[in-house]
This record gives structure tokens, sequence and C-alpha cells, in this order.
């Protein structure tokens, strides 16, 4: 499965469009860890915990993007785009999207 | 001792000051310092805001890459930018973080892409999020892009 940003892929040719296809994912991080990054409210840097946190949601939003472009019989996703939104207090979803391709 | 008790907010919050002062320009000193090693160490990959690439008729592997860091404020930075929010005007603790933020993120995005074996990133995206919660205050800064490898 091939996933670009931008509109085609450099060098291929598409040659269906399958429509949009997207995933998304809800998560919420527990309180041990927030009460660890009010700690480091105080000294300031990365809250690497965070970091990995969002980075795995987006990760598994976007394997879930890319199974319902399998399942349509896509082997590539143009156009790919993410959002992040706080629907909580504590919690954020994110979500992927773009469109199902077949390129030769 | 009994006549500090009543100033005992005051110097809990001045400490807290002085922690978060101290603490967090040595971490500012050395993040930039790591920022600009990195930054000459990943000259080789260049990120364009453009669509397409300079040279479309070359083919080219395409695979999109992430890079994202979450950041928080220090406690002086807090309470500095809450002065500077009485007066108005630049919130100059949080343009350092800010800066310092968004470029280790594209550190970050520019390191996937030469793992991945590529040239140049192009399309290149920025997300700026407010961690939701409890009075955190910490953002997600995302620097996304399609990385280009040249097949030769």
């Amino acid at each position: 499965m091939i996933l670009t940003n931008i509109e085609v892929i450099p060098g291929k040719r598409v040659v269906r469009h399958l429509g949009l296809v997207q995933g998304s994912t809800v998560r919420a991080k527990h309180v041990g860890r927030d009460f660890l990054a009010s700690l480091k409210n105080i000294v300031g840097g990365e809250l690497t915990g965070y970091t990995e946190l969002l980075n795995e949601a987006r990760e598994e939003a976007t394997e879930r993007m890319v199974r319902q472009a399998q399942a349509a019989g896509a082997n590539a996703v143009l156009n790919v785009r993410f959002s992040t939104s706080s629907i909580t207090q504590g919690a954020a979803e994110l979500f992927a999207y773009g469109t199902a391709v077949v390129v030769e | 001792m009994q006549s500090l008790l009543p100033f005992a907010e005051l110097i809990v919050f001045a400490v807290l000051l002085l922690v978060g002062y101290v603490a967090g320009r040595i971490a500012e000193k050395a993040h930039y310092r790591s920022i600009r090693k990195r930054e000459k160490l990943f000259e080789r990959v260049t990120v364009f805001s453009n669509r397409f690439p300079p040279t479309v008729s070359q083919p080219f592997q395409a695979t999109l890459v992430c890079g994202s860091v979450v950041v928080s404020q220090d406690y002086f930075k807090a309470v500095a930018a809450g002065l500077y929010s009485i007066f108005g005007g630049r919130v100059r603790s949080y343009e350092s973080l800010l800066d310092r933020a968004r470029r280790e993120s594209v550190l970050r995005m520019k390191h996937a892409a030469m793992r991945k074996g590529a040239s140049m990133i192009v399309n290149v995206k920025f997300q700026t999020v407010q961690v939701p919660g409890s009075g955190v205050g910490a953002v997600e800064l995302l620097a996304y892009g399609t990385a280009l490898r040249p097949l030769a």
C-alpha cells in the first residue's frame, strides 16, 4: 500500500479512483501519565509519554484507513490528511483520511 | 520557622519559579545545540512545501512520513506568559518553545525519510494541537509530507 499526501504518485499512473477512505481512533490518557505530565510542567521539555501515545494512535488511525482502502481493492491512498481534535477533557480523536486509488 | 508560615505559599511559588527558570533554560540550550547538530546531519534531505518535486520527470518511490513531538511549558514560561497576557504583545517565552518543537518535528520527519533512503520531502504540512486535559500545558506539533526516493 502506497501512501502519499500529494495528488499523484510520481512516475505512476492512476488507473481508477475508489473514493474517500478514512480511519479514526479516540484515545484517552491515564491519570498516572497526567500526574507525571503536571510535574513536567514545572521544568518543561518533551512529554515523551504523550508523544508516543499520539504517535501510536495516529498509526492506528492510518492502519484503519489502509484496511478500508484494501477492502475497496485499492493499492494506494493519495492526498492523505491528518486531523486531531480534543473531544472531552483528556481524550483526543485522531483522524486520517485520503483518496483510495488503483495505480498501475 | 513559625514566622515564615504565612509566606509558605509565596516561598513555594518562588522556588517553583526558580526551578522552572533554571531547568527550563538548561534544557532549552541543550535542545538548541542538539537541533543545530542534527539539522547539519540531515542536510541531505531537502524539505519542500511545494506539492510537487522540482524534477517531476524522474521516477520516484513515494511514502508518507511523519514527525511529531509533544512539548510542555515550564513553570517560569507559564507565569511569564500570564504576565504578558495582561499587557499584550509578543510572548517570547512561548515563541522559543514552539520554534524548538517545530524544528524537532521536522527533524524527526527527516529522520524517518532518511531511513527510507529518500532525498526529499514534498508537500509538508504542519499541525499544532493543544493536548486536551486537566490543566496540563502541552502542545503537539506534527509535521508530515511525502518522502521521495529517486529510483535509479
